[in-house]
């Protein structure tokens, strides 16, 4: 309940998005499972997103998602699905979505972090408090990597 | 933190030590290997205990790797054994003004701490809650000994409760959680479920939905504490298992409650739970 209403609240106090270049985490709307336009207006990068989606104090996603576009790099997860071919499983808006808060697409039960919300556990960290795992852009150029892993 | 995560897997990896998660070698489950110490057989897989929704409960030893596996099978390879050596010694030695030694109260360990690990934590009318093993033997050292406490992971404590644990070796966890302990044991429980930091993950995500999965470079265990306290690689040392529950935590980027607390006591309780009829293995050896 509480997250429709931030999104709510979100809304009525205005956004300065008009302004800044990225949208602010509590500004992205997540309608049907879809994020449509660009969190931060420019394409990603997927030579960078490949790196991102690597790096342990980063991504990560590796931890837990076996790609074999990367198996030069050891130590691939299990806990999630392999993403080889997820570029011909879903569409850059769907992508966009799971990855700012997979929670509101795949179910709360889902492990999968949201990589874009304030919407944490209990405790968080000092260092960590009010701060999302990944930048806007760098949630951009992870989808745009994700879009060269096809079948 | 990554950078020394990183060079402990290259170490390991490099030393043939971590065998699965490298790429390309899914590694599903359990392993079929028996823990056979010193000749004595441990039990490392039992059924469910109700209400813990996994189909068997499996020791974290049945994940780890055949050479982590095997440092724990004989006495001498075993680098948490110096401590109970240690244990041993201070055992007999007497401390504090009032004279004594632990010896002085409950003679041989080898007879008076047969069983008592599996039993732990316990509850405690004096202290109105849980004792674990650390805060009974802190409370036979200032109210018996009238010596100072001992800090909680340090290492005369970690001796004490290796030698301890060590006389429970191959007897099956028997937490009571019923009666005064009801309300511990649903506060663990809630704990165990509960999301916590900024990666937003309860102990039940990776420990009972995902245990036997690679995470990284990790073979994700029941987390069973049946073992401690365990001597970890990654430590290069023994330490208790409310060290390796704030280690936990602080992977998931909350913040940790603190060694000794309700929090943790209850917890320890609920894992305890969760473990009963696995053998005891103090003091084991993961990685």
């Amino acid at each position: 309940m509480w997250k429709y209403s931030a999104v709510l609240l979100a809304a009525l106090i205005g956004t300065n998005s008009a302004i800044a270049a990225d949208t602010a985490p509590t500004d992205v709307k997540i309608n049907e499972g879809e994020i449509s336009s660009s969190l931060t207006g420019k394409a990603g990068d997927p030579a960078s997103g490949r790196e991102w989606y690597a790096g342990r104090k980063l991504g990560n996603c590796l931890a837990c998602h076996q790609t074999t576009d990367l198996k030069e790099l050891p130590f691939h997860g299990e806990v999630g699905p392999p993403m080889d071919g997820v570029a011909d499983r879903y569409e850059v808006a769907e992508l966009r979505a799971i990855l700012v808060n997979s929670k509101e697409v795949l179910g709360d039960e889902t492990i999968m972090p949201g990589f874009y919300t304030f919407k944490a556990g209990v405790r968080v960290a000092d260092k960590f408090q009010n701060k999302t795992i990944l930048q806007a852009q760098q949630v951009e150029d992870i989808i745009a990597y994700l879009k060269t892993l096809k079948e | 933190m990554a950078k020394s995560r990183n060079s402990i897997a290259s170490i390991l990896a490099a030393a043939g030590i971590v065998a699965a998660g490298v790429y390309g070698t899914a590694s599903a489950g359990p392993d079929d290997n028996q823990l056979i110490v010193e000749g004595q057989s441990m039990v490392t897989e039992a059924a469910a205990p109700e209400g813990v929704e996994v189909e068997k409960i499996y020791s974290g030893w049945r994940f780890r790797s055949s050479e982590t596996q095997s440092l724990q099978m004989d006495d001498f390879e075993n680098p948490a054994m110096p401590l109970v050596d240690i244990g041993t010694d201070i055992w007999g030695t007497e401390d504090g003004a009032a004279g004594k030694s632990c010896q002085s109260c409950h003679n041989d360990a080898s007879d008076s701490m047969k069983g008592i690990r599996a039993g732990y934590p316990k509850w405690s009318d004096k202290r109105g809650k849980p004792h674990t093993l650390e805060t009974q033997i802190n409370e036979c050292r200032t109210d018996r000994m009238e010596a100072k406490a001992w800090k909680w992971e340090s290492s005369e404590m970690l001796s004490m409760t290796a030698l301890v644990g060590f006389q429970s070796r191959g007897m099956p966890v028997n937490v009571t959680t019923d009666g005064p302990m009801t309300k511990w044991h649903d506060m663990g429980k809630d704990l165990y479920f509960t999301r916590v930091g900024q990666l937003n993950m309860s102990c039940a995500n990776c420990h009972e939905d995902n245990y036997g999965n690679m995470i990284r470079a990790d073979h994700l265990s029941q987390g069973q504490i049946n073992g401690f306290p365990t001597y970890r690689l990654k430590w290069g040392g023994v330490g208790s298992s409310h060290r390796r529950f704030k280690g936990c935590m602080e992977n998931i980027r909350a913040v940790a409650y603190k060694r000794g607390s309700d929090e943790f006591i209850a917890l320890e309780l609920y894992l305890a739970s969760r473990g009963q009829g696995l053998s005891v293995e103090t003091p084991a050896v993961r990685n």
